[in-house]
Formats: C-alpha cells, structure tokens, sequence
C-alpha cells in the first residue's frame, strides 16, 4: 500500500489489522478512542465497545485463550479500572497474543490526572513497547503481538496525546495476517490462577522480564544513533522527537521497550559519554533505573515531572535557552474555554441543581462543564462512576437537613460504566440522596460513541437496549422517575421534590445529544430577542448558551441578542425569560 | 525543497473546521514530497473551545509540535483565537486570517470586552500579513460552509506549491458532492490574496 498520512491511533489500528487481530475491545477515553473507531474498517476484526475497561480488558482474555490474537484499547485512567485482570493475566500469560494500548495524557489536555502508565508494566511486571511516531505505532502494535506470544505475556502499547492524535507519514505493509481460528484449548494449570498454579507462575514471570530484558539488548527498535562523544540521550517516544529536534549534535540511545529495560545496551551507552541525559515525559521512569544502574545522569533536575514536553520546554530545560517572542500580550485575553453545545440537554438540569442550591458530586463526560460558570453546579469530580459512590457517603455523614442537598449527577453511559456499582451501594447501604441521570442517549464527551443503553453497536447495527429504568427498580430503587430536561419547571420541581425525599431516589433525564449521530433530533426553528420586551434583566444569561449573546450598545439598557446561526430552537431561554422576550422565527 | 522545517499554526474555535484545514494542508505537503507531520488536540466533543493544529514540513521533520516562537505562518480562523497565539509566530513571520469574531463566553455574558482593532494590531506587528473576507468569498463561491477553503487559498498564495497538487489533495479529503464549490472556494480565496498584492 502506497505512504499515507495517518494518526497514531489509526495506526495502531492498521498495525493490528496486518498482525491478525481476531477480536478488540475498549471503553472510550481521549485520546484512545480513534484506535476502535477505526479498527472497524476492517471486517475481520470483531471490535466492540464494553461497558468499562475492566470489561474490555477480560473480553481480550477470552479471545487470546480462545487462541485468537486481541487488542484492548483504554486511556491512562481506564488502566485503574483494569488493573485487577491484568495483574493476573501477567501470570497467567496469554494463547493468542493480547496487546494492551494505554494512551496516556500528559498536560491533562482532557483528563482528570496526569498518569504515567509505565509504572503499571513495571508493577504488573508487564512488557512495554512505545513508538515515537504513528509509522512506529504501526510497527510496534505487531511486534508487540509477535513479542506477546514469543514470551507468553500480555504486552502493553503506551502512547502519549502527541503519538495518538498526531500525524506523520505511515508505509502500510501488504503482508496482512489473518486472525486465527479459535479452539477451546484446555490448560487449567496455566488459566487457572488460584494458589498453587500461580506461585508457580510468579516465578516463570520473573524469569520472562530477564529473558525479555537480554532479548530487547539485539532488537533494533531499540537503536543507537551516533553524534557527539560527549553527549549522550537516552529517549523513548515523543520525548525522543523533541531530544534529536533540540540536539540535533548528540548521541541517542533510543529505547523501543522501555519495560524490561535493556540494561546491557544501556551500559554500555551510557559508560561513553561525559555527559549523560534521560528526555522523557511525566516521571523519571528510565532516569531512576539508570541511576540505580550506577551513572550519573541529568533528567527531570531540568524538566519538569509536570506537564508534556515541547521542543521549547526542552530546550530551555536541558540546553538553558529562553523561549523566544517576537510579541507578547500586555492586556489579558478573554479565555475560550469549552461549552456544553447551544440546546445541550444538560444545561437546564445545572441551571436547576444551582437555583435549589445543591450540592452537587458530579462525574466525567461533557456534564462536567456544569462546573463553569456560569452554571456553576458541580462540587466534586474525580473519576468515571464516583458520583453517586461520592453522593453515598457524603449522605452518611451529613445532618438531615443538609442531607437533602446532596445530589449525584452522571451521564447513562458513565452510569453503565462504574456508576451502577455505586447504585447498588446506595441502595444497598440506605445512604438517602438523590441520584440524577442525564440520559442523552450516548457516549458525548469522548464523541458520541455507542454503549449498551443506546441500543447500537460499534459498527452500527443495532443492539439490546438497556432499560435504565428497569436496571434501578431492579436493584432496588423504588422511586425512579422518567422527565424530559427541556421542560425547566417540571424538572426543577421533580428534583425538589425528590431532594427532600429520605430515601434513594433517582431521575433520569432523557433528551438525545445535540451531536447525536443519527437523526433523531427534532429540527426547531431558532428563536430570537424581541427587542421592546427584553428588559436586559440577563436572567437568560445564566444559562450560558453560546447562541445568547449581550450587546451592551443595544436598547435603553443593553440587550440579549440570539445567535440564529448557533441556536437550535431547544426553548429553555424561553421558559427562563420571565417578560416573554424570546419569539420563534418564521422558518 | 528547503530543508528546514517549515512551520504554519492553526487556530479558531471549535466546529470551525480547523481540523480538517489542517488535514488538507497535510495532504498537499505529503503530495509535494515532503516529510510532514501535524498535531493537534481533540477528543472532547464539545464545541466552542479554543482549537490549535501544528502542521510541520520539511525534507525532516522529528517533533510534531511547533517550538514556541518559530511558526512561519499563524493562519487562524477566527479573530480572536489567531490574536491569542501570535506570541508563537517568529519575528519575520506572517499571519492569515479570517476577518471573523466569535464572541467568548465573557464577552457573551457582557463580562469582559472582545478586544478591539485585532487586525490592526496584527498588521503592525506583522506586516506580511493578510485579513481574509471569508465569509462574504464563501458566500460567492455558493456554501458558507467553504470559508475554510477560501482560506486555504489566500495561504496557498504563500507557499511555494503546485496548484494541481492542491486541487488533489481537496479532490483527496472533500466529499464529492461538495467538491465543485470547494474548488470555487479555493479559487476566490487565492484571487482575492493574489490581488493585494499585486
């Protein structure tokens, strides 16, 4: 196949297609998401998108013991939640290869922490490729198959933000693999992990890290690229980009694997050069074992462990030159942060929760934003499912009377996700607080992708749909309640009246996003500002649509003009709008 | 071909279609024979951020990102957002942009002010600089929608590349269906640049 321009994601996803890949799976999470979303071009791969990364990661176990080799896909957080099968699997070892891409965040561009996922190959005694490129991404998704089920280990993948959603020229190979047939293939000694088949398993794991360790020394993604004999750069990754554009002159060990590390191949590097740097992102990973192995070596006492790197950071880290502007703002800009979308289903829930003072434990997807002013209607938010976990204690430990102003609030796939968990628990506990569920009937935050409450599949065709409302009468909720969020009193009187309540209640609002996939919006024409009612009272402004914009210069006292272009007709402003201001255009 | 790395940065809002700009310029810089490289940050849904897309080519290119204060061409797409990054563009540098405000939230909700006279300002500090009628051009060539691409062809006027090259890389990334006035877009956008500087 002729060069191609392609994203580190969608190479991935072409280098799993040429090694055979029979089976993928993953939850969505920037910025992995694009590996699965393209993974589907090609019909061999049964690719799937699972309720959370736990999930997808024993979904990839099955197949690979099935003997089919699989790919599992998931961000830096979503390896928290996997991480008790892969701990296991590293014992267990794989059939068919089992690959385990982590995109990791650095500079938290959309995420909730800054992770370095190399500590999991290391703690999970795991081996660790990461490419620099999408060409490498590429080439090493099928030589981490090759090396998974070489040494009988599940492999993991690691990329960065600037690997996944960067892109750079990629040759695809023709010599496409097909996936393999699978078998049931019984080896309870190797799959079956208790006691006495996994203390001996412990030891043919430590003795796969040496093995792999002595392997990686002879490979060639692990390269030395001569330069100076003064200075020498161990890298790996997007680090590696950064080092040879910052010193072009230097000497560089890059590192292909970087867990087990090649520590012959390092010594030997390393013993050459008066002056010895380690450029990677995030934590001294490599910096430390190579300390460790005796060399004195400069890394994160001139980058910081915080944040991604650039070329600039790097320079002025490692060579000590400022960063050059040929102009600077003296004034301060207004910031443009995100917002949730004109007619987001969303808004008028926040807007609600803030007028009945609630305290609010929100959870991760586009609703997060209910946080930014001016809404601002969101107290907590740490990871995928807390919420209502959060709403659950909290409730425990508050008097009656601030009891009621607890209120969980999570999106229907985050709830699919770890929320459900959290439900349970409420229930289970009689932990009384109000739990909201903002069913727009997708994955929105990550860019709509499907989950099992939509009623579609990766791949479109359609699927089983979840009854969210069933699923909580069936885990013992008794007051659940169904309301359509665009209708701003009914809803704000429901979550009233269900925060006084003493009991676990839950609300599901239910209107489809606005980027929905399918067409299942209705078109409303836009509506716009009737000049001689509005009072400029800016009650409408406390909505925060992108489609209400103030003009300070119109009318007596300023005016609140509508974006025709960005509004969708949804009709919350209306209902807001105490004098009757806002009118429908004639479309 | 130069070998070295020549940098363009784009900017605009989010649901401007930044994005798939950059996926044409890249098209056209693979197209030519260069080594090309682009980077950019998305994944959140939402619409109305900040959007930035690093574009990089030379007979080399390592990192994707652009360092600070070396971009050779800030092409932004919306007033504001293009006047936020010109402290990344170097001291020769020059600037295309979309004659085009988008008000952000502070300024939506009255609480601060849409900096005046943007143009101006970038036009004295950068006098290689060109502000693009984007809309009234996009109109003209029968689609608000190709405001990206009447952009593209006022850049095209900077660059030293093909002009068939760019008809394929559009041919390449833009649907069929929208390609005719896309051409048309592109073709009005260089005529309207070329003509200034006449």
């Amino acid at each position: 196949m002729e060069k191609t321009i392609l994203s580190g994601n969608e190479a991935i996803a072409r280098g799993a297609y040429e090694a055979g890949v029979g089976v993928a799976s993953a939850y969505p999470g920037t910025p992995s998401t694009e590996i699965l979303e393209n993974i589907i071009r090609y019909p061999s791969i049964d690719a799937s998108w699972a309720p959370n990364e736990k999930v997808a990661l024993e979904v990839g176990i099955g197949a690979s013991f099935g003997g089919v080799r699989a790919l599992v896909t998931m961000k830096h957080v979503g390896v928290n939640v996997a991480a008790d099968p892969l701990f296991t699997l590293s014992y267990s070892g794989v059939r068919g290869g089992l690959v385990l891409v982590v995109a990791d965040d650095p500079e938290l561009h959309s995420s909730q922490n800054e992770q370095d996922s190399r500590h999991y190959a290391r703690f999970a005694k795991v081996p660790m490729f990461e490419p620099s490129d999408s060409e490498e991404a590429r080439l090493f998704t099928r030589l981490a198959f090759e090396a998974s089920e070489r040494f009988d280990t599940p492999v993991m993948l690691r990329t960065t933000t600037r690997i996944s959603h960067s892109k750079s020229i990629v040759h695809p190979d023709d010599n496409v693999l097909k996936p393999a047939k699978a078998d049931l293939h019984r080896d309870p000694a190797k799959f079956v992990m208790l006691p006495g088949n996994a203390r001996k398993r412990h030891y043919f794991v430590e003795q796969r890290l040496k093995d792999m360790a002595q392997w990686s020394c002879e490979q060639d993604f692990n390269r030395i690229e001569e330069g100076s004999d003064k200075v020498g750069v161990i890298t790996s990754g997007i680090a590696y980009q950064h080092a040879k554009e910052v010193l072009p002159e230097a000497s560089v060990l890059k590192l292909g694997l970087i867990h087990p590390l090649p520590k012959d191949l390092i010594r030997q590097f390393a013993k050459r050069f008066e002056t010895l740097y380690v450029i990677e992102e995030l934590d001294p990973f490599i910096e430390e074992q190579v300390r460790a192995m005796g060399f004195a070596v400069h890394g994160k006492d001139k980058l910081s462990v915080c944040g991604e790197l650039t070329p600039g950071r790097v320079a002025e880290g490692i060579l000590g030159q400022p960063i050059p502007h040929a102009f600077e703002h003296k004034e301060e800009l207004p910031q443009r942060p995100p917002n949730m979308c004109p007619g987001c289903p969303h808004r008028g829930v926040f807007h609600a929760l803030n007028r009945l003072k609630a305290y609010v434990t929100g959870d991760i997807g586009c609703y997060t934003l209910g946080f930014m002013p001016p809404l601002s209607a969101m107290d907590t938010c740490i990871c995928m499912g807390a919420s209502i976990g959060n709403a659950s204690g909290l409730a425990r430990v508050l008097s009656e009377e601030q009891r009621q102003q607890v209120v969980g609030v999570i999106g229907d796939s985050t709830f699919l996700h770890t929320g459900v968990n959290g439900l349970m628990e409420m229930v289970y506990n009689d932990a009384a607080a109000t739990v909201i569920i903002l069913d727009n009937s997708t994955t929105g935050m990550t860019g709509r992708q499907d989950h099992p409450g939509t009623g579609y599949k990766l791949k479109g065709d359609t699927a089983h749909k979840v009854d969210l409302v069933g699923l909580c009468r069936s885990i013992g909720v008794e007051h659940v309640h169904v309301i359509d969020p665009y209708e701003m009193d009914a809803t704000r009187d429901l979550i009233k009246r269900e925060m006084a309540r003493p009991a676990v209640s839950v609300i599901i609002t239910q209107r489809p996003c606005m980027l929905h996939k399918r067409d299942i919006l209705e078109k409303r024409p836009p509506l716009f500002v009737d000049a001689d009612k509005c009072t400029a009272c800016k009650a409408c402004l406390s909505l925060g649509c992108p489609a209400i914009k103030w003009n300070p210069k119109g009318g007596a006292k300023g005016l609140a003009e509508v974006d025709k272009m960005l509004c969708v007709g949804c009709g919350v402003c209306q209902q807001v709008c105490k004098f009757g201001a806002f009118g429908v255009c004639d479309e | 071909m130069s070998n070295g790395v020549q940098n363009i940065l784009l900017v605009g809002v989010g649901g401007q279609g930044t994005l798939l700009a950059s996926e044409i310029l890249s098209e056209v810089l693979m197209l030519s024979g260069y080594d090309v490289k682009k980077a950019e940050v998305h994944g959140m849904a939402q619409r109305g951020g900040s959007v930035v897309s690093h574009v990089r080519f030379g007979s080399k290119v390592y990192s994707p990102i652009i360092p600070e204060g070396q971009a050779d061409i800030l092409f932004g797409f919306e007033l504001l957002e293009t006047y936020r990054y010109l402290p990344l563009l170097k001291k020769d540098g020059q600037v295309v942009v979309n004659d085009f405000e988008i008000a952000p939230p502070g300024v939506a909700l009255g609480k601060q002010e849409y900096p005046a006279d943007i143009a101006a300002h970038i036009k004295e500090t950068f006098p290689r600089s060109c502000v693009v009628e984007g809309i009234v051009l996009a109109k003209e060539a029968g689609n608000m929608r190709t405001v990206n691409t009447v952009l593209l062809g006022s850049l095209s006027t900077m660059m030293d590349i093909d002009q068939g090259l760019w008809y394929q890389a559009l041919t390449n990334m833009v649907p069929q269906r929208f390609l005719e006035e896309n051409i048309r877009a592109f073709e009005l956008g260089r005529q309207a640049q070329r003509s200034r500087s006449d």
